[in-house]
């Protein structure tokens, strides 16, 4: 039995419709988010638990609220 | 014309015997089948026999039963499909999908002119499944076959309210997200997921998008059953499969033919290759590209073309001549391609240009620099995958991989400096040109 939480992975989702290449999020997260060389985010990587803030904070910092954090189960 | 009095009762109708079954009328007659003369051929829509709460499942479970899979490219089974949409919250909705905004294939308007009470029928069965009641049936606007379609649907006198929809051209138009989207707020955009359309579509209710093929398939499944639907295919991919064959055949037109049947058999169905062929391209603009002389003995199957790192798709195989070069007609796909984007997302909106002109690049052959562009387009195939709000980019990226794969040696000789005798020329296959097209007698 895994304690509760434990299991537990997040990540970043990306609306690529409303991701207008502003990238305060690869700033705010490099550890999770890389930009294309038009300056879209990419978020394929697990956000690593240590960086949980940073996540909320790219979040909260898109201004075309593109980001979501979103839990997803350990596989 | 005469019309035969008194179609025979329910029951007694048989169910369509040799190659064709969605299109059996027109193999017979040579033209549209009018109401009088489908209910004669395939009985009466079978309503009764699936009626209240335990017939719907009862549908369903035939649907499920023929392992019926959608056929507007994605082949996610229906029966899943219907299911969930039949348990969704709030009353369902039902879309027909006969845009066909895939260029290389032009099956739906062969059955929207040929059989269009058969795609009804679906519609209405897959109404009556799902609870819904409204049927929206969605063609691309110009299409000669919605004013032929609107008056079929109006002789089914169905207690269910079913609209026939002119939607504006384009290829991710047609997508299922931008169906709804164009319905309900007049932008035939795609949206983004989630939600799915069959989770909250159209009003925010639970939406069954069928493609014209799968919802006439659905037709004939309610009347003679899974057992008679899976007589023909394979354990995996059972029943018939219309396909469009192009290229250097003799042929060109739509075909109906069992699955399991050899991409060389089906061309055959298309009279045979009309010169030396080098390649085919198998699932339409966003398929893929497999060499002919392997290509020939694959069965045309999910598990076949699977197996060989392809898919069905909106099973369409076109013949590419030895004589072309496959680099540049690939490029002029993708240009299509890139052209025919949304602009919505990022990475389709500029992606797609860039390996456009990159596979451009590598075509018109300029050995130093064609190294550098190589390398940017691989890395660029790898970011663009996935990230878009419809797969039309990775679409793209599937028909330049498997292009980078199949012709390999081609690319070499353009990255030597010794591009092919055809490079760089216009398309020389009818790539470009939709709406071609005859239909091919078997």
């Amino acid at each position: 039995m895994t304690a509760p939480g434990l299991a537990t992975q997040w990540r970043l989702r990306v609306d690529p419709i409303k991701c207008r290449a502003h990238g305060l999020c690869a700033e705010l997260l490099p550890e999770t988010v890389d930009l294309d060389e038009w300056g879209y985010a990419i978020a394929r990587r697990a956000v690593p638990p240590l960086v949980l803030g940073e996540a909320r904070a790219a979040v909260a910092a898109c201004p075309t609220l593109a980001l979501r954090l979103e839990r997803t189960s350990a596989s | 014309m005469s019309r035969r009095p008194n179609p025979p009762e329910q029951g007694v109708v048989r169910p369509p015997s040799g190659g064709w079954r969605l299109l059996s009328g027109w193999a017979e007659t040579g033209r549209a089948e009018t109401y009088s003369e489908h209910v004669e051929r395939f009985g009466r829509l079978p309503l009764t026999h699936y009626a209240g709460t335990a017939g719907r499942q009862r549908l369903i479970d035939a649907v499920a039963a023929a392992g019926l899979r959608g056929r507007g490219g994605a082949a996610f089974p229906t029966a899943v499909k219907m299911a969930t949409v039949a348990n969704g919250r709030g009353r369902a909705v039902v879309v027909g999908n006969g845009c066909e905004g895939e260029p290389s294939s032009r099956k739906d308007r062969i059955l929207a002119d040929y059989a269009p009470h058969l795609v009804i029928d679906g519609a209405l069965l897959a109404a009556h499944a799902t609870g819904a009641d409204e049927v929206h049936l969605c063609m691309h606007e110009g299409a000669a076959s919605l004013d032929n379609v609107a008056r079929a649907a109006h002789e089914h006198r169905s207690k269910v309210k079913v609209r026939v929809v002119a939607i504006p051209g384009g290829f991710v138009a047609s997508e299922e997200s931008a169906l709804v989207h164009y319905l309900e707020a007049g932008d035939a955009r795609p949206t983004s997921k989630p939600p799915r359309v069959f989770e909250r579509g159209v009003k925010g209710r639970p939406t069954f998008v069928g493609n014209f093929e799968t919802l006439a398939q659905l037709g004939l499944i309610a009347r003679f059953g899974p057992e008679w639907w899976r007589s023909v295919g394979t354990a995996q991919s059972p029943g018939t499969a219309l396909v469009t064959v192009d290229g250097a055949v003799q042929h060109p037109g739509v075909v109906e033919v069992p699955y399991g049947m050899t991409l060389g058999e089906v061309l055959e169905c298309a009279g045979g290759p009309t010169e030396t062929v080098q390649a085919l391209l198998v699932g339409g603009y966003a398929g893929h590209w497999l060499r002919a002389d392997s290509a020939v003995a694959v069965p045309l199957t999910h598990e076949g073309l699977g197996a060989v790192g392809a898919s069905v798709g909106v099973a369409s195989v076109i013949a590419l001549p030895a004589r072309a070069c496959g680099v540049t007609e690939t490029a002029h796909v993708l240009r299509y391609l890139a052209a025919e984007s949304a602009a919505q997302c990022g990475p389709c909106m500029f992606g797609l240009p860039a390996i456009a002109s990159d596979f451009a690049e590598l075509a018109n052959g300029s050995a130093v620099r064609d190294q550098i562009v190589l390398r940017r387009l691989e890395r660029r195939l790898g970011e663009i995958d996935g990230r878009g709000a419809c797969s039309h980019p990775d679409g793209a990226v599937r028909l330049a991989e498997s292009a980078l794969r199949v012709f390999e040696p081609d690319v070499r000789q353009h990255l030597a400096g010794r591009p092919c005798a055809a490079a760089g020329v216009a398309p020389r296959l009818p790539l470009l040109q939709p709406g071609r097209g005859v239909l091919v007698a078997r």
